[in-house]
């Protein structure tokens, strides 16, 4: 006959013996950096490592090429800005044509539909070179002739049709009892839109659009393929120029420094939206 | 005089029917309790009542009004019925007060300050005073239903209609809600009823349904109903009720 015996106590993170505390962190981080060494090490011993070393990593091409690829990226990150603004109401304008019923909106509808699957289904690339090249070849009187502002406009029209579907699943989210509710009050579909549906379908999305945000200020750069200085065609000017590519990484850097806290500003907002989610059903 | 009056209400979802010629009367002042099985059709019946579900045949009156009358466009058809559903749906990014505010401000352009004097005083009247600026996700199941049944009063409606408003609630909450509901019919209410309680029926209603397979099968008064009910199907129904200690 057995009887249960209550085991050792749980040790709370705070009460572990020194052995427990210290022994998983050091093994993992001993790991990790020995593999990054191992690595480290093939390409250091690699017959072209000096040649790349000077080609990459120089310092001083770095120092020399920063103040016009720093020029550059500005460009990038003014594109970046506005964008982001147009493409936040635009693909909530698109979301909302999307999500609208009766015979009046047909055609909003329609074309939100259309709309969505066309430039959902075309490279980003393609369409800026479309958009860069075609439309300002086309001279007509009135329309801006600069590819960087049509560029943009690529950029923009391509991510709007996702984050129009970002706000859709968000808006989809809203349990359906909120527009019965809103509707029994007496709201008006655009009424139960602004004040029922939409606040909470954003706070929904929001780390996901933040997501869509981190890409784009990458994805900016395609706008050098229409000849814009932005940071990567500095890069790639110098590079021509001198047969160095450190400028190619010097703009990296510079895009590492701006991406990096957005993605922790999204891991924040995600954290969040979890706790607060966790928080309704418990 | 008849608030309501459904005439050969008849309702298909698809192929299937699940309201069979329903005739209906509710007076005014008059308290009327819907009663009957999971799928017999009492939400559905109020849904069609103030339009949230369309229906395939027969006619809906408000005052000896169809409701499909154009006097009742522009909104004012929600403003006569108010609805409050089994699981609250109040918004949960708004305030208590912005939750009772909204439709009198935004749909029937009452002021701020009015309508904000009018939800307190509903608030305090039914004991939530001190709640007007607390989200709904901080108050129990049984303050949300309150909330949400003073947001449904706050249009001055002339019916209220309650759909199984205690189901979702535990318990020991549901007597808050049920004095609510006995308060306002002590205050002439009309009100029409769908609930699983049948002692709050048989202690509020003036009159009882008996709802089976889209059909009133049966409509006493709740002392006739409960006690001496004709219809073998409404015995057999109450007396499940009785087995399962909920009467």
């Amino acid at each position: 006959m057995t009887f249960w015996r209550p085991g050792p106590p749980r040790r709370s993170g705070r009460c572990l013996r020194p052995r427990d505390r210290f022994l998983p962190p050091i093994i993992s981080v001993t790991t990790v950096l020995g593999a990054i060494f191992i690595v480290r090490t093939i390409v250091i011993r690699a017959e072209q490592w000096p040649r790349i070393k000077a080609q990459f990593f120089s310092l001083p091409a770095i120092i020399e090429v920063f103040p016009d690829v720093l020029r550059g990226f500005s460009i990038n990150m003014s594109v970046w800005i506005v964008s982001l603004v147009v493409i936040a109401l635009w693909a909530l304008a698109l979301a909302v044509f999307r999500s609208l019923s009766g015979p009046w909106f047909t055609s909003l509808r329609v074309f939100a539909i259309v709309y969505i699957d066309l430039l959902r289904g075309l490279p980003s690339l393609l369409l800026v070179l479309l958009f860069g090249f075609g439309i300002p070849a086309l001279q007509i009187p009135g329309l801006p002739r600069s590819s960087l502002f049509w560029g943009a406009i690529a950029m923009i029209s391509s991510y709007s049709a996702y984050a129009a579907e970002v706000y859709r699943s968000g808006m989809d989210a809203v349990h359906d009892g909120q527009r019965a509710a809103a509707k029994a009050l007496g709201l008006s579909q655009g009424q139960t839109l602004r004040f029922a549906i939409l606040p909470q379908a954003v706070r929904n999305v929001l780390p996901s659009l933040l997501n869509l945000a981190v890409a784009l200020q990458k994805d900016v750069a395609l706008l050098s393929v229409l000849g814009v200085r932005d940071a990567v065609r500095e890069a790639q000017i110098y590079t021509a120029r001198t047969f160095n590519y450190s400028s190619l990484i010097a703009a990296a850097v510079l895009f590492l420094v701006a991406t990096i806290p957005m993605s922790r500003l999204t891991d924040y907002f995600t954290k969040k939206d979890r706790e607060r989610r966790l928080q309704r059903t418990v | 005089m008849h608030r309501i009056e459904i005439e050969h209400l008849t309702k298909y979802y698809g192929k299937s029917l699940v309201l069979d010629n329903v005739n209906l009367t509710v007076g005014v002042h008059e308290v009327v309790c819907l009663i009957g099985a999971s799928g017999s059709g009492k939400s559905t019946l109020l849904r069609c009542i103030n339009d949230l579900v369309p229906f395939d045949e027969g006619v809906v009156k408000l005052d000896g009004v169809s409701i499909h009358d154009e006097r009742f466009a522009a909104r004012e058809l929600y403003k006569r019925i108010g609805i409050v559903f089994q699981s609250y749906n109040l918004f949960p990014h708004m305030t208590v007060l912005d939750n009772i505010t909204l439709a009198p401000r935004r749909v029937h352009q009452i002021s701020r300050t009015e309508s904000e004097a009018y939800a307190h005083e509903l608030l305090e009247l039914f004991g939530l005073d001190g709640f007007a600026d607390s989200y709904p996700e901080q108050l129990s199941g049984g303050q949300q239903q309150r909330v949400a049944i003073i947001r449904a009063m706050a249009n001055r409606p002339d019916v209220l209609m309650l759909d199984e408003v205690t189901a979702a609630l535990d318990p020991e909450l549901i007597g808050g809600v049920l004095d609510v509901i006995k308060n306002l019919r002590e205050q002439g209410m009309t009100m029409l009823i769908v609930t699983h309680e049948m002692g709050f029926a048989r202690d509020v209603a003036d009159r009882v349904c008996f709802l089976d397979g889209g059909r009133i099968l049966e409509e006493a008064s709740p002392e006739t109903l409960f006690s001496r009910p004709e219809n073998p199907r409404t015995r057999q129904f109450l007396q499940r009720i009785i087995e399962a200690g909920r009467l």
